[in-house]
């Protein structure tokens, strides 16, 4: 238990590190602030897009539905490709995977320290993102009008189920090389496509859609406007739903995928093992 | 009379991996060939063996690292396979002749995050790593960035690593790999030091050094192809080969060696080409002294002349020619 407690706590303290590298404080600021902000704009872009091609009376709602499902979409990304980036590094390039496997610390509870460290980095992009957005886009989103005691709870849990997708890519990872990175992009666009992040998902045809309501994801986007009465109003396919029935399907799903998520761990680990993947180098 | 526990037992383990081989046809390759060995707690034990034996294969099967194919490897009494979790509470492995470690931390940061990922409680954490980074003579970059360290000096920092955790057991995987002479040196004498100052400690070493393992192991297992062919103390195992007799030959500008080969009498037969030195070192193991004269007559034949000889006392190199046939950088 203390070794548990202990790992978590440095494990995430060696995230930070590596995150933010305050050795060298400029590129962290580009890292930290420029890039979110850039990302909107590149949003800003492709809203233009949008209500030039479509009807100008909807254009408003869109573009905060697309604002707000992109700037949440950080975490997905981050946690995603940082799970299997610690991998492969500590493996190939910092060689210290092999060491910390063998040591009698939970390499589950390792990942979930450095991940951690990754979410605290994110939270501050999105928070420059939402600010960004308010003072410069119009994004009508006001802390006095927020639902707090719903944002909070599906807040976290949003999070955990991305976490436990992570967690399950740990376990893929410790089989894949360095240069597989392109199932990490996959995987990302499959939520990018199915979880309302930029479109409603009335766009998808029927199996997309029926797709879309078994993923964690898509309840926790949508929860996450409704609690911050901004990009609501829109016809999302589960925009039906009360928050009731959204919240505990939500937590059902984020179970389940939790569930699957250490299933999947444990046998990466184990094929791993098997096959002798865990000091493994690649050569390019 | 009480018996010692054993701290690793290994039976009939093997180990195959595959390898995508050319042209993508899958190929098996056999690591372990149905090894047997048997290491005492409190030994100091080493693995020699040439390049792919399987002697790191051994480590990682037995650090938890790496799944055997078949047979049986328990370590402090426990199952590889099954008790993962018990094992890793009391060994550590450190391998030479790699970099490891996070390059933004310093060396402190670096072993204090890996002393909490084993439970240590703070106070005795820092007091060993003070400790161990004055006897390994690494003070001095005790807050340096690891990044900054030499190669050597890496490998040091790994080796407190290792050793920090106070394991009961240790695989070191040729430490001293690529280390100058003096950090050898330290290298060497750090681990006779580690073993005597507490009872009940054991190490496994592997290294292709012969006077290495001359010098440090209580015992030594000869492994070659993946299969153990001798174990036994260094004298033991010099003893095997002492009723012959070696002789070690160095001569110039030779053009044919396959005559010395065929010399009645001469029962192994290696040899050394230092191509830019233009000298060949010959090694001979006879069956009778006497025969020292039929070789040294064979030189000015096959045209080349004399630079040294010696006749020596066996080294476990010898025991190795004699075992497998080969030499141990010959491939
Ligand atoms: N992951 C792997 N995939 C394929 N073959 C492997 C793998 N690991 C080891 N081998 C093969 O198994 C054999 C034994 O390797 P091992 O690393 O145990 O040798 P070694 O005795 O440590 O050699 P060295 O002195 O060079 O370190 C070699 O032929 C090697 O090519
Ligand atoms: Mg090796």
């Amino acid at each position: 238990m203390k070794i548990n407690r202990n790992t978590f706590k440095w494990s995430a303290w060696l995230g930070w590190q590596m995150e933010s590298n305050w050795t060298r404080p400029f590129i962290f600021a580009i890292y930290a602030i420029v890039r979110p902000i850039a990302a909107s704009l590149i949003l800003v872009v492709m809203f233009y897009v949008i209500t030039y091609l479509g009807d100008p009376s909807t254009a408003r709602a869109n573009f905060d539905f697309l604002f707000i499902g992109n700037a949440f979409f950080m975490y997905i990304a981050q946690v995603l490709f940082g799970v299997t980036w610690i991998i492969h590094d500590d493996r190939e390039h910092y060689r210290t995977l092999k060491y910390i496997y063998i040591s009698p610390a939970n390499y589950f509870v390792y990942i979930l320290g450095r991940t951690l460290s990754k979410i605290l980095i994110t939270t501050f992009a999105v928070i420059i993102t939402l600010a960004f957005g308010v003072i410069f886009l119009e994004v009508p989103l006001n802390p006095l009008g927020v639902d707090w005691l719903l944002f909070i709870p599906v807040f976290i849990i949003g999070l955990l189920s991305i976490i436990a997708f992570g967690l399950a890519l740990a376990g893929i990872s410790f089989l894949t090389a360095k240069h597989t990175m392109g199932m990490n992009e996959g995987i990302a666009g499959v939520f990018y496509l199915f979880c309302g992040v930029i479109f409603p998902l009335s766009v998808l045809p029927d199996w997309g859609i029926s797709f879309a309501k078994i993923l964690p994801v898509t309840y926790w986007l949508d929860l996450i406007r409704t609690s911050l009465g901004a990009g609501a109003g829109i016809d999302t396919a589960v925009a039906g739903t009360s928050v009731e029935v959204s919240l505990v399907v939500l937590i059902i799903s984020t179970i389940g995928f939790a569930l699957f998520s250490i299933g999947t761990f444990k046998l990466g680990d184990n094929l791993a093992r098997r096959k002798g993947y865990l000091d493994m180098t690649t050569a390019y | 009379m009480t018996m010692i526990p054993n701290a690793v037992e290994i039976k009939d383990l093997r180990r195959t991996f595959k390898t995508k081989a050319v042209k993508s046809k899958k190929e098996l390759v056999t690591a372990l060939d149905g090894a047997d060995l048997e290491i005492k707690e409190g030994e100091l034990f080493g693995l020699l063996g040439p390049n792919g034996a399987g002697k790191t294969t051994i480590i990682k099967i037995l650090a938890t690292l790496l799944f055997p194919t078949s047979g049986k490897a328990e370590v402090l009494g426990y199952d590889v396979m099954k008790d993962a979790y018990q094992i890793r509470k009391n060994i550590n492995m450190v391998s030479g002749g790699e970099t490891s470690g996070y390059g933004i931390l310093t060396v402190n940061e670096n072993l204090w995050m890996f002393s909490q990922f084993y439970g240590i409680p703070g106070k005795i954490a820092k007091k060993r790593i003070k400790r161990l980074l004055r006897v390994m003579d690494l003070e001095k970059k005790a807050d340096a960035k690891v990044r900054t360290l030499s190669t050597g000096e890496r490998q040091k920092a790994n080796m407190i690593r290792g050793f920090m955790t106070d394991p009961k057991l240790i695989f070191l995987d040729e430490p001293t790999l690529g280390l100058d002479v003096n950090a050898s040196r330290l290298i060497r004498d750090f681990i006779k030091d580690w073993m005597r100052s507490k009872t009940g400690r054991t190490v496994l070493l592997t290294t292709h050094y012969m006077m290495e393992a001359d010098e440090l192991c209580d015992r030594v297992a000869i492994i070659d192809q993946g299969k153990i062919l001798a174990c036994d103390t260094p004298a033991n195992l010099k003893r095997l080969v002492t009723k012959e007799s070696t002789l070690k030959l160095e001569i110039r500008k030779v053009q044919d060696i396959s005559a010395f080969q065929n010399i009645k009498g001469v029962k192994r037969f290696t040899y050394d080409h230092n191509i830019t030195a233009g000298i060949t070192k010959l090694n001979f193991i006879l069956d009778d002294e006497a025969i020292v004269a039929d070789i040294v007559a064979e030189v000015p034949k096959s045209g080349s002349k004399i630079v040294s000889v010696e006749k020596s006392e066996p080294t476990l190199e010898d025991v190795f020619v004699t075992l497998v046939g080969r030499g141990l950088h010959e491939n």
